[in-house]
Order: C-alpha cells, then structure tokens, then sequence
C-alpha cells in the first residue's frame, strides 16, 4: 500500500527552480534513499514534502490525504516526521526534554512510546537527564531521530543522517535506521553516502539537477555501472 | 558599605525582574526590545491609578500591613498590574513587531520600532501624570530596621527581595516543568525544528511577552514603592537592564539575573565615591568593559 505518493512535485527558493516535477512513492514498510550529487535538490525535495517550502507545481499525498502546501505543525499531526540534517536538536535541552518536545502535539499519555524509544536507543535512556549539547555527534543523531519517533509516525524523512558522522558511526546510524523501519515505520532517507544507503533501501531514486534521471530497486542501481560512475562517484 | 551593597542587592532584584524578560524575548526572537524598561514604567503608573484612583472608588480599605507602606490596595493592584502590562507586550507584538517580523524586516528596523513604542508609553504616562515625581503613599518615612554592620533596612526592602524571590521561583518552575516552559526554551534554543516538531511557535512568542511584561511590571511597581514613580523611571533603567542581560550572556535567564544582581551592587556602592546622577554612567561602563572583554558574558550566552 502506498503511504506517500509525491507527483510532479516543482519548488525552489526565491525566482528560482531548484526541483523539477519529480515523482516519488513510498509504499508500506519501505525504506527508499534519494540519492545524488550535491546540489541535486535532495534536502530541497523533503522540505517541500513536509512542508517548509511551498511547491510551485505538483502535489503530496500523505496515506491517500493531500497535504500539499500544508504547514509542517500540521503535517506533523498527520503522522509525517522530519529529522533536518543540521540543527536537528534542542542542546540546551536534557535527552528527555528533546523526546517530550517530539510528543508535544500528543495530547494522550505517551510514555509506552518513551520506553519504545529509549529501548530502540538504549544509551540515550541512560543519559535522559544530561543536556543534548554535551553529546557526541552520534548520540545527537540518535536523540534527533528518537524526537522525531515519539508521534509514532507513519513516514520518517532523514536528511543526511550519517552527515558528518565518523565512519564506525555511520554504520551504527545506518543499522537504526533498519531497526526503525522494522517497527512499521516507512522511511525516505536522503544521503550523500549513496553506496551504504542504498544496501539498506529497497528502492533508490537518482536526483540530478533538480530532476528524477533514475529509479530501480536499491540492489540494482549498486549494480548498474553507468548509474555508479555518473552519479555515485566511481 | 555593607548597607550600600544591600541596597545594591535591592537595586539589582529588581533590575532582575525586567532583565529576566528583556533576556526571554532576546532568546526567543533575537530581538533587542527597547520598550522593555518603559513597560516597567507602564506597570508602576497602572498600579498608582488603581491604588490612589480606582480603588478609594471602590472603598478598598487603605490600611497599612504593620511597618510596611502599603497595605490590600497594592497587594490587590499587583497582580492586576501584571496582567495587564503582560496585554500590553502581547498587543505591541502583535500589532507592532510581529507584521514586521512577517515582512523580514532588518534588526534596525525592529530596533526603531520598539524605541518608538517605548515614546509612546511615555508619553501617555506624561500627559496622564505630568513629569513630577510621585509616590505611591506620599509624606511617611518609613522606619528602617537595624541590623549588624549599620545596615538599615526598611521592611519594603525586605518584602520586595521576597517578591523577586518569590517570581524567579515560579519563572524557574514554570521553564523546568511545564509543557509551555519547555517549548519555550526549545524554541529559544532552535525555533525552526520547534517548528517541525509541531510546537505552535506563535503560541510560544505570546506566552513569552505576556512573561516579560508581567515580570517588566511588577518590576516597575516594586521600584515605585522602594523609591518613587517618575515618567523616565523605566527609561533610566533601559541601560542597567541591557548591561545586566549582556553580563550574564543574552539569552540565559540565570545569567540575566545574577548580572543584574552585579549592576545593582556596582551602581549603588559607586555612590560612596561619586554623585549619585552618575549612576546610569556606571551602568554605562561596566557594560562597555564587558563588550570589550567577554561580549559573550560571563556565562555564555543563547541558552535560557
């Protein structure tokens, strides 16, 4: 079942077009990357999905509801999450009060969904009451998606997750993202790191000037040669 | 000396409580609101009509708490007072401030803007009151205590450092532990994920002016009743209070107060060795040495 169908989806900054009627879907219990060069209009084409920038053309379907145009605090509500690549915690904030800040729209007793995130993040419930800026950039990634978890959404968008992540970290975040997508949670993952991305994602899309040039199962792009040396680096 | 530094300590609590507000609004909009120390003045001048015009109307009785100079009409007139230059801040953001914000407006821009609204609030407080100094209970000398070290205090000292307790406690539970407080600081910390974390932003820059002005105004009234009430009262107290946020680090609430603890103490011990009228000059340098040495205070700044 599709539970996030994007169609011909333009937006961009100021004058300019930066993302040209690209289409995308995300069926149930999905993890699909969105991959490319830099400047191809990945983190541009989540902050339209979710709402931060408003589409000039094109439309989004969230579980067969168009939410185009809508503002993110709504499309929070409806079960959509959203884990920018930079500036995604609160660091004056204890590990807790972040998670809490991810629940604030829930109005029913949400701590079930604490414990679920903190056993999904075993570390982060050892150190609830330590203030976020003092973490490493790991940890801080796992508090960013913990916050993002704690409305049970249907659909998680991660920019860049393993962005400015040590090695041995990105592998950590990458095998998060699995457990993640293992408790339901369909997930679009937008990644510079295409080669790691695309062995946990089921189906890719390729992103290059602000256009869709290629889409196929994530096995297939790894293994499709010209896709690799013109837009994956070699 | 040690008496100067109670009432330095005096001074500064109440400097706290207009610091505290003007350092809450800077975190959460990044906004320098000029305004903030005539709102002070607003919250004096509203308690004085409610406590020498409105309340005789409504034959509220005038009796004095024991050696206090002031009695149910002020304890009455308080709490209104706040709420009500808390409506005031509120009105002035959303009518002033915040379609300037929508427009993208400059920092100068805004900063003109709010010293226009503090004219405006001065003037009104003119043209009601004239430009005479004034007092809540005219003509009494209250009795002062003695403690050790010479120090004389009156008991008004006593119950407005109380108060000022009394505020900041609540201000620091209300940020600890309720889900308003906590998006507040989110919000000062990072507006835009508050953002896509579903917190209504607007909802958290209403609550903070209507804060601000509340603690702006009880700080105006408590300096009424320590001193006297004056058009430019909260004027003057624009540089103590800008000096005191910018020590403590701008943003962070517990350095706004401990820094206007700093200002309050340096501005009435150098009355020992200078004229009194040289008070905002003192304000005036600790705030230059401070921008030279450590402009991003002494404890950091951005974080509420």
């Amino acid at each position: 079942m599709r539970v996030l169908e994007v169609r011909n989806l333009t937006s961009g900054y100021g004058e300019t077009d930066i993302l040209q009627e690209v289409s995308i879907q995300l069926h149930e219990k999905e993890i699909i990357s969105i991959i490319g060069p830099n400047g191809a209009g990945k983190s541009t084409l989540l902050k339209t999905i979710f709402g931060i920038l408003k589409p000039r053309q094109g439309f989004v379907r969230l579980q067969d509801e168009e939410i185009t145009g809508l503002s993110p605090d709504r499309i929070v509500r409806k079960g959509m999450s959203y884990v920018p690549q930079v500036d995604n915690v609160f660091p004056s904030l204890t590990i807790q009060e972040n998670l809490e800040m991810g629940a604030f729209v829930r109005t029913d007793d949400y701590r079930y969904r604490l414990r679920e995130v903190y056993e999904l993040f075993p570390i982060l419930k050892e150190r609830s009451t330590q203030k976020v800026g003092s973490l490493s950039g790991g940890q801080r990634q796992m508090v960013a998606m913990g916050r993002a978890l704690m409305l049970d959404p249907k659909v998680l968008l991660l920019d860049e997750p393993s962005a400015s992540l040590a090695p041995l970290l990105v592998e950590m975040i990458f095998e998060k993202i699995v457990d993640i997508n293992k408790t339901g949670v369909a997930i679009v993952v937008v990644e510079q790191n295409a080669r790691e991305t695309l062995k946990i994602s089921d189906r890719g899309y390729v992103l290059a000037m602000g256009q869709k040039v290629f889409e196929d199962t994530g096995k297939a792009i790894l293994e499709n040669e010209e896709v690799g040396k013109l837009y994956l680096g070699g | 000396m040690p008496e100067l530094i109670v009432y330095g300590i005096v001074l500064g609590s109440i400097i706290a409580l207009g610091a505290i507000g003007l350092t809450l609004v800077y975190g959460i909009l990044r906004f320098a609101n000029f305004a903030h120390g005539d709102l002070m003045t607003a919250g004096a001048y509203i308690a004085l009509f409610l406590v020498t015009v409105l309340f005789p109307w409504l034959d509220i009785p005038d009796t004095t708490f024991g050696s206090l100079s002031f009695g149910w009409r002020m304890v009455l007139a308080f709490p209104i007072v706040m709420a009500c230059v808390a409506i005031a801040a509120i009105l002035f953001d959303r009518i002033l401030y915040r379609p300037l914000r929508m427009k993208r407006s400059g920092p100068v821009i805004l900063a003109m803007s709010a010293l226009g609204a503090s004219f405006i609030i001065r003037m009104i407080v003119l043209i009601l009151w004239g430009a005479d100094s004034l007092f809540y209970r005219p003509g009494v000398l209250r009795p002062a205590i003695e403690l050790p070290h010479e120090i004389k205090i009156r008991p008004d000292q006593i119950l407005i450092l109380v108060t000022v307790l009394f505020l900041v406690a609540l201000l620091y539970l209300f940020l600890k532990r309720t889900k308003m407080g906590k998006a507040m600081r989110a919000t000062a910390d990072n507006m835009e994920l508050a953002r896509v974390s579903g917190i209504d932003t607007e909802k958290v820059i209403i609550w903070t002016w209507g804060i601000g002005g509340a603690l702006a105004a009880a700080g105006g009234v408590l300096y009424g009743i320590d001193v006297q009430l004056h058009p430019g009262m909260g004027w003057h107290f624009l540089l103590p209070l800008f000096a005191a946020t910018i020590l403590g680090g701008i943003g962070n609430m517990y350095g706004a107060l401990i820094g206007a603890l700093v200002m309050g103490v340096a501005q009435q011990v150098s009355t020992a060795y200078l004229l009194p009228t040289y008070k905002p000059a003192v304000a005036f340098m600790v705030m230059i040495i401070i921008l030279l040495v450590r402009p991003q205070g002494i404890f950091g700044g951005g974080r509420a």
